[in-house]
């Protein structure tokens, strides 16, 4: 335990900021306590979201948009979640790799994470990460995600703009758009333009997103880009700010942050309720009997939670 | 509550002008192997770039390959970016290809190891975890 550590946080010391990250990461009891006590001070910055597949250049357009918006005098910070290797726990970040214009700019933070077992593009810890940032008092903070697998759909919880990341020659590109990816992006990316095929990506987004049987208020863009030589950064910039005067005016920013506040409160309450249930059946004398008896076989798991932990709301919630 | 036990966080750094990270990726990924966390910051980082790469990450070790001969000049630079911005618990290590007689004196600056090319990359795992800080 640190006491000086908020203290310093609070002062605007990046190293307590490092440090505050690491227990918040960690799930230490600093951490936590230092969670709550600056939760008041969130919801001030914007949060950018980046999702697309391995190698389609994420971190490089990260760079990219991170120096434009640098121009316009904007505090930064990034978090860039990579996987962690489900036998050894162990992770290489290497999207610091591809940052080289940032790192000695002192209005930029940049943060790795590792996915620590979790699957949604994030780490479970992410969000509450980029409460940290924001308290702070980054402007905005750019999140990459993991870029494995389709499922990456987390990021929209946490990121008030989303933009989804293609690339032309991936023959099954808009295979992965189809499943669930074409919900979230408020701005589409077509990055690599330098390589055949980028109008034909675009096109086939432009088309899919016209297929959307209730046109949503915002149309989302569809950018080329080529994030190796700045092309198309200013165009992208650009549509994001025209994104975030969009949720200003609608006040839509304002209800995304409800919601977010709202899933807080439900995160918290779930927490609760499995450590208060577990804490009741592991006092239970007969705990460790009826677990001997699930385990041979010698009653189902049902009576044996009938008797642990009696439940007498709605069915669905007793017999899962 | 029990606690989780803290997460080994190394920052690899290939600083200098000469070319490949052969050595530095193989470190990493022994590192990553016995369940750390790796930064891995690519080729040709300035000190600047490496202190503040340490700081953001809150990185518990880093690790230092160098192969262009440089090392007299780029250790005493980042130990002084290190000192300048009072970040004093982080162990520094050496691989690379530095020359016997001139590890004293980077030890004396506040290098803790050297690890030379012939070094097992589980002896350099080990190091890190018997020297490591622990987290305040
Ligand atoms: N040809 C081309 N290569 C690019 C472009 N953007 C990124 N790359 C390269 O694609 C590779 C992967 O980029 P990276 O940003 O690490 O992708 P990520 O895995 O999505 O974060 C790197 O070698 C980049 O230099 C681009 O617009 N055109
Ligand atoms: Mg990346």
């Amino acid at each position: 335990m640190d006491p000086e550590l908020l203290a310093r946080f609070e002062r605007g010391d990046r190293r307590a900021l490092a440090r505050l990250i690491t227990h918040v990461e960690d799930g230490t009891p600093q951490g936590r306590a230092a969670l709550r006590s600056l939760y008041r001070a969130t919801g001030k910055a914007r949060s950018i979201g980046i999702t697309g597949p391995p190698g389609a250049g994420k971190s490089t357009l990260v760079d990219q948009l991170a120096a434009a918006f640098r121009k316009d005098g904007l505090k930064l910070a990034i978090i860039c979640v990579d996987p962690s290797s489900p036998f050894t726990g162990g992770a290489i970040l290497a999207d610091r790799v591809r940052m080289k214009h940032l790192q000695e700019d002192p209005d930029v933070f940049i943060r790795s994470m590792a996915s620590r077992g979790a699957l949604g593009g994030l780490s479970r810890t992410t969000g509450a990460v980029l409460k940290v940032l924001d308290a702070f008092g980054f402007d905005v903070i750019l999140i990459e995600t993991v870029g494995v697998g389709q499922g990456e759909v987390e990021v929209v919880r946490e990121a008030e703009t989303c933009l989804v990341i293609e690339v032309p020659g991936l023959g099954d590109g808009i295979q992965a758009i189809k499943a669930g990816i074409l919900e979230i992006g408020h701005a589409f990316v077509v990055n690599k333009a330098d390589n055949p095929g980028a109008d034909r990506v675009s096109e086939q987004i432009l088309t899919m997103l016209s297929l959307n049987p209730n046109p949503p208020e915002w149309q989302p863009p569809v950018v080329q880009t080529v994030a190796t030589r700045g092309t198309g950064i200013d165009e992208l910039a650009r549509q994001v700010r025209a994104h975030w005067a969009h949720l200003d005016a609608k006040s839509l920013r304002h209800r995304h942050l409800g919601q977010r506040r709202v899933a807080d409160l439900s995160d918290i309450l779930k927490a609760r309720a499995l450590g208060s249930a577990s804490q009741r059946v592991l006092a239970r004398p007969d705990f460790t009997e009826l677990r001997r008896q699930v385990e041979l076989g010698q009653i189902d798991p049902y009576e044996a939670a009938d008797r642990l932990l009696p439940f007498d709301g709605p069915d669905e919630w007793r017999l899962p | 509550m029990t606690e989780q036990p803290h997460k080994i966080r190394v920052v690899v750094a290939k600083p200098g002008l000469d070319g490949h990270d052969r050595g530095a990726k193989v470190i990493a990924r022994a590192l990553r192997d016995s369940g750390m966390e790796v930064i891995y910051t690519g080729l040709r980082q300035t000190p600047k770039q490496i202190v503040h790469t340490v700081i953001q990450e809150d990185a518990d070790c880093l690790c230092v390959s160098i192969l262009s001969g440089a090392h007299n000049h780029l250790f005493p630079e980042i130990m002084k970016l290190l000192r300048e911005n009072e970040v004093s618990d982080v162990l520094v290590l050496g691989g690379g290809i530095i020359p016997p007689e001139d590890v004293p004196g980077l030890k004396q600056i506040g290098v803790s190891e050297i690890f030379g090319p012939g070094t097992a990359t589980f002896d350099t795992v080990r190091y890190i975890r018997e020297h490591v800080q622990p987290r305040a």
